[in-house]
């Protein structure tokens, strides 16, 4: 157990380094000078050398990388040319938001997806299994930001029973029922993304601790079923909510704004997240079922 | 059996769906349609069944039904084109990987580390935050961040293929590396890449349907799903029939797809045929 948790802390080194050169390059990935593609084509030349200097860029790369990451290693992420302060505070105020709506979310399609699976399980075939089979389908189809949109369209402008839209209520908002309210919404959307999967693998990996050896095929396909798991319950969590005032929202909104360093810094800490994510994952299951050590 | 039967019934229908999607996107040139792209603001978001608008019009009074059947080429070619990009990136350095091994092994397999470590979709917005947005560029984007789940695929394979026998056979007869991996080792990669790359076509739709809704993938004027969806959110209200249609068309897109590509998989793998 101390020598695989080790190894994993050992092989985060070059995931850390790929994911930080990674988010660098963003900003260098286009042709053409970084400067005048965040500014504009009608920008002043006054304008394009101080943000230029602002952001380094007439260093050489590597030059920028090291400079970039020892502010990063600091805690510094930059500022933020669209909304004029600290990347960092911004990021994780976001963080917060995402946070929450991630963990309720990956609360409800767990529970869910675990009690459907297991009821599947025990009975295959049944009605109650082929229904699921049928909605994992339909799961895996349906596009997520879609299902949004006609759960809103229905419970918040149909039937009035749940805001549309933010985390508080513009007027007279706040308090726990407030948020509680818009958070609903958001939340069954995204755990309606995974619940089906979640429900899929657990049947199938009962099924398998009972003694049927069909579902070996579907590892063989190269990614663990862990992976999978945390790839569709987080994956969705990041961006599509639209209405949410999370981490990817703002991300979006950075692009669309040019915003490099806002880009940047959420990116990063949303990588990062994800990394020690499934590090503790990893752990867990590693302290769960001691064979996997071993691998 | 009969299982079977009404499972193939329905990979049949999801094939018909598909059918008729190529058709009506390569065809659309032909088909007696409205342009696209013309604006009538006296007939603004007019409901279904509306005169000369069989599916109704959107904010600017453009014909949806056009507009669906035009988007499908933007949305098909674009899912139909990442993943085949995606598939053809993975497949050779899977190849390269699982069969020279050594350094170029380790390099290839970090850098599908490193990609996998982030949530794909975050990775491909990166992308296009870097590369600007547009339709081209998210492909571009998307192509990249789906390519390591191929190369994981094949180099699986190849490890367990170049160890047996007859590639060790055709080594010691002298075949140079290149008839090997073709004669001997491509074969073998076949079914798992095509199972693989059917299921994966609709995944992509759904991936640039959402770039496009966020507003990074196509740009206005060009119709696709998502950009369709994106632009009706507005209008919900009042046309609900704007949202719904292309996020539907979405939808029974990928459900074909996906019906097709499980009995494609369970036509390629014995295995599976019992489930």
């Amino acid at each position: 157990m101390g020598r695989f948790l080790a190894r994993r802390l050992l092989h985060l080194g070059p995931v850390l380094l790929g994911v930080s050169v990674i988010v660098f390059m963003v900003l260098h990935l286009a042709p053409g000078d970084p400067a005048e593609i965040m500014l504009g084509a009608n920008a002043n030349r006054e304008d394009l050398a101080r943000l230029r200097s602002q952001l380094g860029l007439d260093q050489p790369l590597h030059v920028q990388y090291l400079t970039w990451i020892g502010h990063v290693v600091r805690g510094d992420l930059g500022r933020s040319i669209w909304m004029k302060r600290p990347v960092l505070g911004e990021v994780l105020e976001r963080f917060k938001a995402t946070l929450l709506l991630t963990g309720t979310a990956l609360l409800l399609s767990t529970l869910g997806g675990i009690t459907l699976g297991i009821a599947s399980a025990t009975r295959p075939g049944s009605l109650l299994d082929r229904c699921s089979a049928v909605a994992s389908l339909f799961g895996a189809s349906m596009p997520v930001f879609w299902l949004g949109i006609v759960l809103m369209v229905v419970f918040s402008l149909w039937l009035g029973w749940l805001p549309a839209s933010g985390m508080y209520a513009p007027y007279g908002g706040g308090g726990l029922r407030d948020l509680l309210a818009h958070l609903v919404l958001p939340a069954v959307t995204l755990a309606a993304a995974s619940v089906t999967i979640i429900a899929r693998l657990t049947r199938a990996t009962m099924l398998e601790t009972l003694g049927q050896d069909y579902v070996r095929t579907a590892r063989a396909k190269g990614v663990g079923e862990r992976v999978v798991v945390w790839r569709h319950a987080l994956k969705n969590a990041l961006i599509p909510i639209v209405t949410w005032p999370g981490v990817g929202t703002l991300v979006v909104q950075g692009i669309l704004a040019r915003d490099v360093p806002l880009v940047r810094g959420g990116v990063l800490v949303i990588a990062l997240s994800f990394v020690l994510v499934n590090l503790a994952v990893d752990a867990l299951y590693a302290w769960l079922d001691p064979r996997i050590a071993y691998e | 059996m009969r299982h079977v039967a009404r499972k193939n019934r329905l990979a049949v229908a999801a094939l018909a769906v598909i059918v008729l999607a190529v058709g009506g996107a390569v065809g659309a040139p032909w088909l007696p349609l409205a342009d696209p792209d013309a604006v009538d603001t006296a007939k603004r978001l007019e409901g279904l069944g509306s005169a000369g608008h069989p599916l109704g019009t959107d904010e600017f009074g453009r014909d949806l039904l056009s507009r669906l059947v035009w988007g499908a080429r933007v949305s098909l070619l674009a899912g139909v084109g990442t993943a085949a990009a995606a598939m053809l990136l993975g497949v050779s350095l899977g190849l390269l990987a699982g069969y020279y091994r050594g350094w170029l092994e380790s390099l290839i397999m970090r850098l599908t580390d490193v990609l996998m470590a982030f949530p794909f979709i975050l990775l491909a917005i990166a992308i296009v935050a870097g590369l600007g947005p547009g339709l081209r560029n998210a492909m571009v984007a998307i192509a990249i961040v789906g390519f390591p789940i191929y190369a994981r695929l094949v180099r699986g394979v190849v490890l367990s293929v170049r160890e047996r026998e007859f590639v060790e056979a055709a080594r010691a007869l002298g075949s140079p590396d290149r008839r090997i991996l073709a004669r001997h080792v491509v074969p073998h990669l076949l079914s798992p890449v095509v199972v693989a790359f059917s299921l994966d076509v609709g995944a992509k739709i759904l991936t640039t349907a959402g770039l496009s809704f966020l507003g990074l993938g196509t740009q206005p004027p060009t119709a696709d799903w998502g950009s369709m969806l994106a632009t009706g959110r507005q209008f919900v209200i009042l046309s609900p029939h704007v949202v719904l249609l292309p996020g539907f068309a979405i939808f029974a897109m990928v459900l074909a797809l996906n019906v097709v590509g499980d009995a494609l998989r369970d036509l390629l793998d014995p295995r599976t045929r019992l489930a």
